[in-house]
C-alpha cells in the first residue's frame, strides 16, 4: 500500500499545467457515438491514453473512461463538448487523486528460463502477480495495479525473455460519488434539474477516505 | 375446432381495435407520412438508385408535398439551409447513397457551424450489402459524424417513425443543428404495420436548454446596473431563440448600445438608435475600438469567432464579460465570462430586463457617434458615394437600400461583397440577412437563395454574388428556371476573387498569385436558362437596372462590373486587436 501515495504524486510539479485527467461518461449504448466521442478528442488533435467502455451500475447504460494528459481547461471544454452529444447523459473528469483506477496487466514468460533464473515466488510476492497459466513451455502472470506498477513488472522480467505483453485500458471508480441511479431519474424527467448544471464537478467533500 | 374458432374471432377483435392506429404500408410511405406529420411543404432533393422506394412513395404524394429538384446535392443542401433561415422551420434534403451523400457534406459543416436546423434523408444500399464495397456504398454515417448534431442508419423501417420523430426534435430544438438518417434500401422498401406517428419531445440523454438559474440572471443584472459602459455583442442566438421582442425590450430598457455578428444582423431594424452596427474583422469602427473600452459585454447568442475577436488576448480585457447562450459548451470557449447565463434567450432576456434599471448612457452613446462619424466620412461616403468612374459595391447596396427600403431578403455569398453587403445592407425585419457565417462557404449564394424564395414567397430575395462564387454553384440556374423561383441574382463582378486578392495586396506584397479569375457571359448563361438579364458598367444605368430587376416578375440576372481593386475596409488584420483596426 506505500506504493498509492507515491503513485498519486500529488505534490509533483505540473509540466505546462499538464496532468493526468480520468474522464467518465456516461452514455446511452450507441452504435458510432465512440466514433463521436473520439472525433472530439483528435478534431483538437489531442491523444487519447487509454479508453475504456464498460456497461456501468444502471442496465443499458455504459460508461467510458477516458485518460487524456492535458491541462484544466481544456479537459473543461472537451467533457462539455463530450456532454453535447445528444446521446450522453453526463461527464464527470477527474485528477488521479479524486479516483481509485485499476489496470490489468498480463506478461508470458519461457519457463524454464524464469525457472532456472528467478524464482516465481519472488515475482508473484513482490509485485502482487499470479500465476494464470503455467505450461511447460511458457507462464503467463497477471497484475492489476497502476501503470507503474505494471510497468515495474516488466522491467523486472526484462532480463528473462518476455515473450508477450498486454496491459488493458483504465477503470476508474470516482471516489466521491453517489453513483448516477438518482441522476438518471433527473434525466427521465422533463425538466432539467439544478444538479445538471454544475456538470463537470463533482463536489470535493471531506466525505473521501484516503488511504 | 372449438380453440381455433376462438382464435379467429380474437384475432378480429384485434385488428378492429387497432385498425384505426395502424398504417400498414412500406417505410417510404411511412417516412413521407412522418414529414407530412412534422409540416413539412416543401422538400429539395435528387434521386438516385439507392433512394428510389423513397422517390416512388413521393410520386403519390405530390399534392403534399413539394419537391425541387436541384441540379447538385451541396444546391439541395443550401436550398433547405436558405428555406430553414428565412422560414424558422426546419429544412430537409433527399440524396442518395454514395455521391448524393457526399455532396452534402458541405452543407451540412455549414448547417453545424451556423446552428441551421436540417433533417436530410438519404440512401443506403441494402443491409446485407453494408461493408462489402457495393455500388454507390458509403460510409455516411461516418464521413457526417463530425458535421453533424446527430445521425443515425436506419436498417429497419420499424425504426423510421420513432427515428424521423427524434431528427426533427433534435435538429430545431436547444442550439438548432442538421441531422442525416440514412436508410436502407430495404428499409425503405419494407411493408409493416406502423403505429400512429408520434411526435418526440423528450430524449432522456439530450437537454435541449440548460435550467435557467435565477441567482446567474441577478449577477448579471448586477454588473449591468453599476456599469458606467456597457456593451452588448449579439448574434444569431436572438434569431434562433425567435427573441426579437424580448431583446429589443431589453436594449430599450437599459439603453446599452447593442451591436452585431453578421449571424445576428437583421435581429433588431438597422435603425434602431441603439443599434450601433457590426462587429468583427470588418465591422463598423466604433462597435470594435470600444470593445476595449467597454466595461462591462453582454454577449448574447453569440460565440466569440475569432473574425469577432481578433486576437484574443488583447481582447476586452477591461471588461467583465457576460454570456448568455443556451449552449454550455460555449461559454468560456473563447472568452471567459464572469457571469454565464445558460439559458433559451427568450427565457433569460425577460428576467434580465426585470432587473436591469432603466437607462439612457447618453456620453457612451456619443462615443460610438463620434468614431461613426469618422468612419462616415473617410470610409463610407466614398464607398456609398464613390466620386470616380468606378462602382463600387457600396453605391450598389445604398441603391438596394433606397429601392427595397430594407424589406428585401439579402442572401449572400462569400467574400468581399459578402462584407460589403452586410455592413451597408439595411433590414426592417428578423431573417432577412442570410448569409455562410461560420464555414465561408462559396458557392452558398444562389442556392441558399432559391430555398429563401420557397421560405419566404412574399418577399423579394435578391442573391448577391460574386463572379468566383457564382461559377460554384451556377447550375442551380436550372433549378430556377424549372421551377420558377423568383430569386434576383445580382452579381457584383469585380474580375478578381476579391477578398483573396485584398490580402494578397495588404499582407503579400500585391503577389497576386491566382486569383484573376475570367468569367462567362452571366447574362448569355442565364438567357441559356431562359433567366432574363442584363450587364451594367456604367453608373449612369445602375439604378434603372436594379429597379428592373427588383421589379421584374420572374427572376432576373444583373451583372454589375465594379472597381477591379476596391479593398472592403475598415479591417482588423489578422493577429491584432480589435481597437487596432484600420480605416484604410
Amino acid at each position: 500500500m506505500s506504493t498509492i501515495d507515491h503513485l498519486q504524486n500529488k505534490n509533483a510539479p505540473l509540466v505546462d499545467g499538464k496532468e493526468e485527467y480520468t474522464i467518465t461518461v456516461y452514455a446511452e449504448n450507441r452504435i458510432g457515438l465512440l466514433n463521436r466521442i473520439a472525433i472530439i478528442f483528435s478534431k483538437r488533435k489531442i491523444n487519447i491514453e487509454s479508453l475504456n467502455t464498460s456497461p456501468s451500475e444502471i442496465d443499458r447504460i455504459h460508461r467510458f473512461n477516458i485518460v487524456i494528459h492535458e491541462g484544466y481547461e481544456v479537459v473543461r471544454k472537451l467533457a462539455r463538448q463530450i456532454e453535447k452529444q445528444i446521446e450522453v447523459l453526463k461527464v464527470y473528469f477527474n485528477t488521479n487523486d479524486e479516483i481509485i483506477w485499476q489496470e490489468l496487466a498480463l506478461y508470458k514468460v519461457s519457463t524454464d528460463e524464469i525457472a532456472e533464473k528467478v524464482t516465481v515466488e519472488r515475482l508473484l510476492r513482490q509485485y502482487g502477480a499470479s500465476a494464470v497459466v503455467i505450461r511447460k513451455d511458457y507462464t503467463v502472470f497477471a497484475v492489476t495495479g497502476h501503470k507503474e506498477e505494471t510497468d515495474a513488472l516488466i522491467k523486472a522480467l526484462e532480463p528473462y525473455e518476455l515473450i508477450e505483453f498486454v496491459r488493458s485500458a483504465r477503470v476508474a471508480i470516482i471516489k466521491d460519488s453517489a453513483g448516477f441511479h438518482e441522476k438518471l431519474k433527473e434525466f427521465e424527467a422533463f425538466e432539467p434539474g439544478e444538479e445538471l448544471i454544475e456538470n463537470e464537478f463533482l463536489e470535493k467533500g471531506e466525505k473521501i477516505f484516503t488511504m | 375446432m372449438e380453440t381455433a374458432q376462438d382464435i379467429t374471432i380474437e384475432n378480429k377483435e384485434v385488428k378492429a381495435e387497432t385498425s384505426k392506429k395502424l398504417f400498414k404500408g412500406s417505410g417510404s410511405q411511412v417516412l413521407l407520412n412522418g414529414l407530412i406529420e412534422e409540416g413539412v411543404t416543401t422538400i429539395f432533393g435528387y434521386p438516385g438508385g439507392a433512394i428510389m422506394p423513397i422517390y416512388d412513395a413521393l410520386y403519390d404524394y405530390a399534392d403534399k408535398l413539394q419537391h425541387i429538384l436541384v441540379r447538385h446535392e451541396q444546391g439541395g443542401i443550401h436550398a433547405a439551409q436558405g428555406f430553414a433561415r428565412a422560414s424558422g422551420e426546419v429544412g430537409v434534403v433527399f440524396a442518395t447513397s454514395g455521391p448524393g451523400a457526399t455532396n452534402l457534406v458541405t452543407g451540412l459543416a455549414d448547417a453545424q457551424i451556423d446552428s441551421t436546423p436540417l433533417v436530410c434523408i438519404t440512401g443506403q444500399v441494402f443491409a446485407h450489402l453494408l461493408g462489402t464495397d457495393a455500388f454507390q456504398e458509403t460510409d455516411v454515417i461516418n464521413i457526417t459524424t463530425p458535421v453533424t448534431k446527430w445521425n443515425y442508419q436506419v436498417t429497419d423501417a420499424k425504426e423510421i417513425p420513432e427515428v424521423l420523430a427524434k431528427a426533427f426534435y433534435i435538429a430545431k430544438s436547444g442550439r438548432p443543428g442538421p441531422v442525416l438518417i440514412d436508410i436502407t434500401k430495404n428499409a425503405q422498401l419494407q411493408i409493416e404495420e406502423f403505429p400512429e406517428y408520434v411526435k418526440c419531445n423528450h430524449i432522456r440523454s439530450y437537454r435541449p436548454k440548460p435550467k435557467v438559474r435565477v441567482e446567474f440572471i441577478e449577477q448579471a443584472a448586477a454588473l449591468i446596473n453599476t456599469a458606467k459602459k456597457p456593451f452588448i455583442l449579439f448574434g444569431q442566438g436572438v434569431v434562433l431563440g425567435k427573441a426579437e421582442e424580448e431583446f429589443k425590450a431589453f436594449i430599450n430598457k437599459s439603453g446599452i448600445p447593442a451591436a452585431w455578428t453578421i449571424m445576428g444582423e437583421g435581429a433588431i431594424p438597422t435603425s434602431h438608435p441603439l443599434n450601433v452596427g457590426m462587429l468583427g474583422m470588418h465591422g463598423n469602427y466604433g462597435p470594435n475600438v470600444l470593445t476595449n473600452e467597454a466595461d462591462v459585454i453582454i454577449a448574447i447568442g453569440m460565440r466569440f469567432d475569432d473574425r469577432v475577436t481578433g486576437r484574443l488576448d488583447k481582447y476586452a480585457k477591461q471588461a467583465k464579460i457576460v454570456h448568455l447562450d443556451i449552449d454550455p459548451a460555449e461559454i468560456d470557449k473563447n472568452v471567459k465570462a464572469d457571469v454565464g447565463v445558460w439559458g433559451d434567450c427568450k427565457e433569460t432576456l425577460p428576467l434580465l430586463t426585470n432587473l436591469v434599471n432603466e437607462n439612457k448612457h447618453e456620453d457612451w452613446l456619443a462615443k460610438f457617434r463620434d468614431y461613426n462619424q469618422q468612419e462616415i466620412d473617410q470610409v463610407i461616403t466614398p464607398e456609398l458615394y464613390p466620386e470616380g468612374d468606378e462602382m463600387t459595391m457600396g453605391e450598389v447596396l445604398r441603391n438596394i437600400n433606397e429601392i427595397c427600403g430594407g424589406n428585401a431578403v439579402i442572401v449572400t455569398d462569400v467574400g468581399q461583397h459578402q462584407m460589403v453587403a452586410c455592413r451597408y445592407a439595411k433590414f426592417n425585419n428578423t431573417r432577412s440577412n442570410i448569409t455562410s457565417g461560420g464555414l465561408g462557404t462559396m458557392g452558398f449564394g444562389l442556392p441558399a437563395a432559391i430555398g429563401a424564395k420557397y421560405g419566404a414567397p412574399d418577399k423579394t430575395v435578391i442573391a448577391i454574388i460574386g463572379d468566383g462564387g457564382f461559377q460554384m454553384t451556377p447550375q442551380e440556374l436550372g433549378t430556377i428556371m424549372q421551377f420558377g423561383a423568383a430569386v434576383k441574382i445580382l452579381i457584383l463582378n469585380n474580375r478578381f476573387l476579391g477578398m483573396v486578392r485584398q490580402w494578397q495586396q495588404l499582407f503579400h506584397e500585391k503577389r497576386y498569385s491566382f486569383v484573376n479569375i475570367t468569367s462567362p457571359d452571366f447574362v448569355a448563361l442565364a438567357k441559356s436558362y431562359y433567366i432574363d438579364g442584363q450587364m451594367v458598367n456604367e453608373r449612369a444605368n445602375l439604378r434603372a437596372a436594379l429597379e428592373t430587376m427588383i421589379n421584374h416578375e420572374g427572376s432576373y440576372l444583373l451583372e454589375v462590373m465594379v472597381g477591379r481593386e476596391n479593398n472592403v475596409f475598415p479591417m482588423v488584420p489578422q493577429g491584432c486587436s480589435v481597437s487596432e483596426i484600420r480605416l484604410k
